[in-house]
């Protein structure tokens, strides 16, 4: 995690508002999160990216107190909170099915945590957040009337309305259709941007992790992959990992050639990042972007087009290697299925095995 | 569906002449003598104290049924459900237990146990050397126990079923907003278990209301309306006792009219789906031997009825006096109610009424729900209706009133004489019989897909082969839960029996009845022993997946 580390460097540095300090987390015999360390500015919106099963939701419960840790710490605004229970550490939270209380109102379910207001205040503050998610007249409604879009909403103004020193959202969008999807997305980025909130959300959606989240944390079996903007993980993926996990993909096998090239198929050779010292020669895994490939007549790895799928001027076509293939972004026109081609790569980057 | 339409309302027919029309005709008849119309017996009642005082006893021992059932209930369920403790699987199913013991076999249990001559009452009048319990198992608090120790059972269950189904990110999001275990329970977990708390506790108000073993044999000079109906009955008072019957009659429907309403409307089904919480394993070795400490000692508790009743099976008759411990114990009783063909009668009665009436309660249920599932049903209402009324029309409300509608022949009225016959008590255990098995019943057929029907119509099969080879089959669980608990029930009821029997065709309670009053506890016992027995194992069949 040497990457992860380095941008944890804190020199001319405030402190992270929140940090999360060596977490480590067992199920059983079953390690779900393994040494986990992240940190998120005050204000900012950090997305915790991984597949199903990778630790993300294990963090994010950690974070809320519903899980304790077997070992680290987690401090917000320079406490130490992890002995705290969650009604002690007042950050929000919006479940993935919303845990709205049915047998209360919208406007009762936004009060439920604003129990040692006043009264005249708790009405001020529900109306507020009410109208920040665009429902102002609803107080009165009962939630299981409501769609799917507006009770994501009312999950969300009831995790905003005490004012929550962290707000954590589980999966926020993934229980509403994809057209809503988008529009929620959006509304939602706003009300976060409007409250300034320091937010950790999960997802396992890449859209979703680049479109909300300041920052992005790719976390995979339980460990800290990367931590970085979508642009960083995009063009700088640290581990194998990350590069295949973030965007599209093809993974060849190859060896080291000099410092800056790969060999591949049929002894060819092509630029690429190392990741890490690797020694000449060593095997590794070469990582490339469908638009980072192209036809060619010249030198280039051979192979036969076997599948093309058209997205418009643009076509992705998969080319058939020995024993491996490639993924080409090209206009639509350049081959056909069943085609002899040849293919070049602009820039790669390369893992060693272990990785 | 047009085929459907005639036998719905032969359905509906049948089912208000033998709930509706027979308390109706009671009714009726409190203020319509064979010298025209009176308020005279009417009057009599209101401007009776003891009348009144039993009324309001009626009432309030329900109601405090109600709140102890709860208090011993509720806690419970909630520690089976949320603790995890060594033994906690096993002692979860035995706490259940109450429900398999029939009303007056449960209270003769209480009255071997914890009556004056009973073993606790022993051990302690021993140990103070007075060789007498220092108490009396009489009066409103032996009945409050009684119904505490056989009602919290449905607590219990209901609370548990509501527990497990509670999604857990409920309680997250209630401490996550800054409540905690406290104020989450009373504003979170308890809300969203109402419905079946307010099931539970209708149930427990129902049965409080219609319990008779109970204050019949612990009541001594404390009244209640049931008591109050058969006495008058028994003396031969039958206008009196009509009037009383409507008296409790109006309170049941009262009771069930106010519970309805203050359930409100509002849905608590939770928005979306979601996971229940997992038990918290306690590992704490304090708490967690504490816990399993608080269990054992219930579950001892709760078992010792039924170990006290074979215990006393097994005592022949007259060796026990004033021994602490009875001094012999022999397999006589049972001996003697297989040998003697006086004795092996009420067995036989009891389990042949009792299955035909949860025959003919499943066929009806059966009817009820081909009806019910159709499509544009103008009879769907009135039929669930009908078919749940008598649940909460007290069983003495009940054997009063059918009493005197099959005791005048009448045909173009509907009225024949059967009381007297063989067919009276299985027809009274069947309309008892009707709402448990419908119950059960209709909730299955309303999960069948209505177009199996169809299906099986389209492929050339007729309304009965339909039913016999798809309906039936498919509704197996339900009929078997449902045919369970309504066989078990019959096989163990006193109240409407007491009213009904005649020598030829008296059950087992009758006969516990008798053998109670000739001192032949062991003969009483025995017929408990046997009566819970059958209850269990129809039980364990009904729930058998």
């Amino acid at each position: 995690m040497s990457e992860a580390a380095g941008e944890r460097d804190r020199d001319g540095m405030t402190t992270p508002y929140l940090q999360l300090n060596n977490l480590t987390k067992r199920f059983g015999d079953q390690i779900a999160i393994d040494d986990l360390t992240l940190d998120v500015e005050r204000g900012t919106v950090l997305a915790l990216l991984g597949p199903s099963g990778s630790g993300k939701t294990t963090t994010l419960r950690l974070l809320a107190g519903f899980e304790r840790p077997d070992a680290g710490s987690i401090v917000v605004d320079g406490k130490d909170v992890t002995a705290m229970s969650p009604a002690q550490r007042r950050f929000g939270m919006v479940f993935q099915h919303y845990a709205l209380f049915p047998h209360l109102t919208v406007g009762e379910n936004i009060a439920f945590g604003l129990s040692e207001r006043s009264a005249a205040d708790r009405r001020l503050r529900v109306a507020e957040v009410l109208e920040m998610v665009d429902l102002a007249d609803f107080a009165e409604r009962e939630v299981t009337a409501l769609s799917g879009g507006q009770q994501q909403r009312v999950a969300v103004a009831r995790a905003l309305a005490p004012e929550p020193r962290v707000l954590l959202l589980d999966e926020p969008l993934s229980n509403l259709d994809p057209g809503l999807r988008e529009r929620t997305r959006r509304e939602l980025r706003q009300a976060l941007a409007q409250t300034h909130v320091t937010t950790v959300f999960v997802t396992h959606e890449q859209d979703e992790a680049f479109a909300l989240g300041d920052c992005v944390a790719v976390i995979n079996r339980g460990s800290l992959e990367q931590v970085g903007s979508a642009r960083d993980l995009y063009e700088h993926p640290a581990t194998r990992f990350v590069a295949t996990f973030v965007g599209r993909a093809s993974v060849i096998s190859g060896t080291v050639a000099s410092r800056d090239r790969v060999r591949v198929l049929g002894g060819i050779e092509w630029p690429a990042e190392l990741s890490g010292a690797l020694r000449e020669g060593a095997a590794v895994s070469v990582v490339v972007r469908p638009e980072a490939l192209r036809f060619t007549e010249g030198v280039g790895v051979g192979g036969t087009v076997v599948e093309c799928r058209y997205t418009g001027a643009r076509a992705f076509f998969l080319v058939q290697t020995e024993g491996e293939e490639l993924e080409i972004e090209a206009p639509a026109t350049a081959a056909k299925v069943g085609d002899p081609v040849r293919v070049t790569a602009t820039r790669t980057r390369a893992y060693g095995e272990d990785r | 569906m047009s085929r459907g339409r005639p036998t719905g309302w032969l359905l509906a027919l049948v089912l208000t002449w033998l709930v509706v029309y027979p308390i109706a005709l009671v009714t009726l008849d409190s203020v319509h003598g064979s010298e025209g119309w009176t308020a005279q017996y009417l009057v009599a009642f209101v401007r009776d104290s003891h009348e009144w005082g039993a009324l309001w006893n009626s009432v309030w021992i329900s109601i405090a049924s109600v709140a102890l059932a709860g208090v011993v209930g509720i806690p419970l369920a909630f520690v089976f459900e949320r603790l995890e403790f060594p033994g906690q699987r096993i002692l979860g199913a035995l706490v259940a237990l109450p429900a398999v013991l029939p009303p007056l076999v449960g209270v003769i249990a209480f009255l071997f146990l914890y009556g004056e001559t009973g073993f606790v009452g022993r051990v302690i009048g021993a140990l103070l050397g007075t060789n007498q319990a220092p108490w009396r198992l009489q009066g409103w608090g032996a009945i409050l126990l009684v119904h505490a120790y056989s009602m919290y059972v449905y607590f219990y269950l209901f609370t548990r079923a509501g527990l497990a189904k509670v999604d857990s990110s409920m309680i997250e999001a209630a401490h996550s907003l800054g409540h905690g275990a406290r104020s989450t329970l009373f504003k979170v977990t308890l809300p969203l278990l109402r419905p079946q708390i307010g099931a539970a506790a209708l149930l427990t108000f129902m049965t409080s209301l219609g319990s008779f073993s109970a204050p019949y044999i612990f009541g001594g000079g404390f009244r209640v309306m049931t008591t109050q109906i058969v006495t008058s009955k028994l003396n031969g008072d039958l206008r009196t006792s009509m009037v009383e019957t409507v008296a409790l009659a109006v309170v049941a429907f009262a009771g069930l009219v106010l519970f309805r309403r203050s359930q409100g409307t509002r849905s608590v089904a939770a928005v979306g789906k979601g996971t229940p919480p997992t038990a918290r394993s306690l590992v704490q070795p304090m708490a967690r031997w504490s816990a399993a400490a608080l269990g054992w000692t219930f579950a001892v508790v709760l078992l010792l009825p039924h170990a006290t009743l074979i215990l006393v099976s097994l005592i022949p008759v007259g060796t026990w006096s004033t021994q602490l411990l009875p001094p012999e114990y022999t397999l006589g009783n049972y001996q003697a109610l297989l040998a003697e063909p006086e004795r092996l009668r009420p067995l036989v009665n009891s389990v042949w009424m009792a299955a035909t009436a949860t025959f003919a309660a499943l066929a009806i249920a059966l009817w009820a729900g081909r009806v019910v599932v159709q499509r544009r049903v103008v009879l769907r209402k009135p039929i669930e209706t009908l078919t749940t009324l008598p649940w909460a029309v007290p069983g003495t409300v009940l054997a009063i009133a059918l009493a005197m509608t099959f005791s005048v022949r009448a045909p173009w009225v509907g009225r024949w004489v059967l009381v007297g016959t063989v067919l009276i008590l299985p027809i009274a255990y069947m309309v008892r019989n009707i709402p448990i098995v419908c119950g059960s019943v209709l909730a299955g057929f309303r999960q069948l897909d209505p177009s199996l029907d169809e299906a099986a119509a389209s492929l050339g099969a007729d309304r009965w082969r339909t039913v016999w080879r798809v309906t039936v089959p498919l509704l197996r669980p339900a009929l078997l839960a449902g045919g369970a608990l309504a066989f078990a029930t019959a096989l163990g009821d006193f109240v409407t029996s007491i009213v009904l029997y005649t020598f030829e065709t008296r059950p087992i309670s009758i006969e516990i009845l008798a053998a109670l009053r000739e001192f032949d506890i062991g003969i009483a016992a025995a017929y408990g022993v046997v009566l819970m027995l059958i209850s269990a194992a129809a039980m364990a069949v009904g729930t058998r997946r």
